[in-house]
């Protein structure tokens, strides 16, 4: 397989030559739709051989900012670089590094899984048993190979998308860009996109990922920028996103609604209660020593729990925070 | 390979998908070019009998529109395959590819004209079949091919800008019902001059008539007599019209092809 082995290849010379600095850069880039600015001082720096994760609610500039990265839109204001390109001088060889997985599966849908991808192959200017080759070798890496020669049109969700990457892998690119490639599949299709995604960072592809799903940047993305309004609000790692909104909670629900209060009581001052799920919760610093003197407590109360948890934010909260406090 | 040789590459890898389309779905191929033929019978055999033209067989008359008509339904074609493309992101995956990026329009105007020629020879067929023949030699005969298919090539270009600029559904239908009353409102299935003084008018100066009226003069077809000046230059006509539609719409798709990154 020497197209593969030139991939791997290329991405440790990446790797070497880009290794110190950032395979994506973007510098208050610009772009307005009229009044409406879809981008607007939007910055972003994601290092070699990571997945970064782009999330935020639909209109917040994510797929414009990937657009502008893959070179099919000119930001009116502001700079961007990818695999050491720059995207409006070096539009070409840009191109000729990336991968880009759109959020409509764009393939031909009366052609086979096959035909497609040979076609993008011949269009990325492979030999032609080049392009056969790579197309096979494709397809048996998203476990398409049994059927390759359906037309599209009979393909599942899950299967589209996973063609849809593959056609987006034919030139085994260093950088891959996915917009929303998860949205509209059911768990499974998902599930099959992740395993995906994952084997690709393996090979030490760098990835900027776009996401409405903040379990999907949680599970996928080494580093996550928050974007609303057409610019990054946040960004850190999923943990260090968490630590933004507050430490860790002990969370106890309790058997019968009746002790709420004295279970609040024993939490302290900054008790919260919520009725309607019989859950009380508070501030742990000190996590494990603050569960286990909980669970003490209850005990010598005769305080029945259904549950006790140290719990830790969720990126949703990360999110209603962060785009709240933008607002 | 040089950038030349990739480009004309590039566009024969996006002409011969549609060669895929063609032996994915047969059916589809031959309802397109059956459709012509459809309306051919339609008018040659059901309304045909109650047109007489002065001097000549209907048939003989009708034959020169229907071809000139064809090149006009091609239109439709056209946008809804590129509208297809753009909207469905292929166009974008192109875009992102590096592929010479004249590529998506050339294959495609390939593809529509070959579908054309072979649209045409089909027609060409059935009309020698129902008794049409082009009498003025194979020289003008030629001729008038050119001329119909030099129509065709102009309304690729409107056909790439009309794809590139109307995405909605609903303008796209409107669109394609709309190409009919433009392909009925010309000298292709009766003449001008039997219309209202206006609208015979503008019939008169659609470049479908000037096309088939052409088309008739060079394969030795009756024409209908019409002292318009219109009809006295359709040669020329059949020659400028196409040109101007080039110059008109070739320039608008490459802009609007360029704004897609806007």
């Amino acid at each position: 397989m020497p197209l593969s082995v030139l991939g791997t290849l290329n991405r440790m010379l990446y790797g070497t030559l880009y290794g110190m600095t950032y395979t994506i850069e973007a510098h208050g880039l610009v772009k307005r739709y009229g009044a409406r600015a879809a981008l607007d001082g939007f910055d972003l720096t994601v290092p070699h051989g990571t997945v970064h994760g782009l999330l935020g609610p639909n209109g917040a500039g994510k797929t414009t900012a990937v657009r502008v990265l893959t070179t099919l839109l000119r930001p009116d204001e502001g700079t961007a670089s990818v695999a050491g390109f720059d995207v409006a001088r070096d539009g070409a060889e840009v191109r000729r590094h990336i991968g880009l997985v759109g959020q409509h599966a764009a393939l031909d849908e009366v052609l086979s899984g096959r035909a497609n991808l040979e076609m993008f192959g011949r269009l990325s200017h492979l030999r032609p048993k080049a392009a056969a080759r790579r197309a096979g070798e494709l397809l048996d890496r998203f476990g398409l190979a049994d059927t390759g020669r359906k037309p599209v049109k009979a393909y599942s969700g899950g299967m589209r998308r996973r063609l849809d990457l593959a056609a987006g892998l034919i030139l085994s690119p260093p950088v891959l860009f996915l917009d929303e490639p998860t949205t509209g599949l059911d768990p499974r299709g998902r599930a099959e996109v992740w395993a995906a995604v994952r084997a690709l960072v393996a090979d030490g592809t760098t990835v900027l990922l776009t996401t409405q799903y903040l379990e999907e940047a949680d599970q996928l993305a080494h580093r996550i920028s928050v974007v609303d309004r057409g610019r990054q609000v946040a960004e850190g790692t999923p943990e260090e996103l968490k630590k933004t909104v507050g430490g860790d909670r002990v969370e106890i629900v309790v058997h019968d609604p009746a002790d709420l209060p004295a279970a609040a009581a024993l939490l302290g001052p900054d008790a919260e209660t919520d009725p309607d799920t019989r859950r009380v919760s508070a501030p742990a610093p000190d996590r494990m020593a603050t569960l286990t003197a909980v669970v003490h407590d209850l005990r010598a109360h005769g305080i029945a729990a259904d549950d006790v948890a140290i719990r830790r934010p969720t990126l949703d909260e990360v999110f209603l925070h962060l785009t709240r406090s933008a607002a | 390979m040089n950038r030349l040789t990739w480009a004309l590459a590039d566009g024969w890898t996006v002409t011969r998908r549609e060669f895929t389309h063609w032996s994915a779905n047969p059916g589809q191929l031959i309802a397109g070019l059956l459709f012509p033929v459809m309306v051919l019978l339609l008018f040659a055999y059901l309304l045909g009998g109650g047109i007489e033209v002065p001097g000549g067989d209907y048939r003989e008359f009708l034959m020169p529109g229907m071809f000139a008509m064809t090149m006009v339904f091609g239109l439709e074609g056209t946008f809804t395959a590129i509208g297809n493309d753009v909207t469905k992101g292929v166009t974008d995956r192109f875009r992102s590819l590096p592929m010479a990026s004249s590529a998506v329009v050339s294959g495609r105007a390939a593809a529509d004209m070959l579908t054309t020629v072979l649209s045409l020879a089909v027609l060409i067929v059935c009309g020698l079949a129902i008794g049409w023949s082009a009498d003025n030699g194979p020289g003008n005969a030629l001729a008038a091919v050119g001329l119909l298919l030099w129509l065709r090539f102009a309304l690729l270009w409107m056909g790439i800008w009309l794809g590139l600029k109307i995405r909605n559904p609903e303008a796209v239908m409107a669109l394609q019902i709309l190409v009919w009353p433009i392909g009925f409102l010309s000298n292709a299935l009766t003449s001008p001059a039997t219309m209202p003084g206006w609208l015979g008018a503008i019939a008169d100066w659609n470049p479908l008539s000037s096309t088939a009226a052409a088309a008739r003069e060079l394969f030795g077809n009756p024409g209908w007599p019409n002292d318009s000046w219109a009809a006295a230059h359709a040669l020329e006509l059949a020659l400028a019209w196409p040109l101007l539609i080039t110059a008109v719409f070739a320039p608008l798709s490459v802009r609007a092809y360029r704004n897609l990154s806007r």
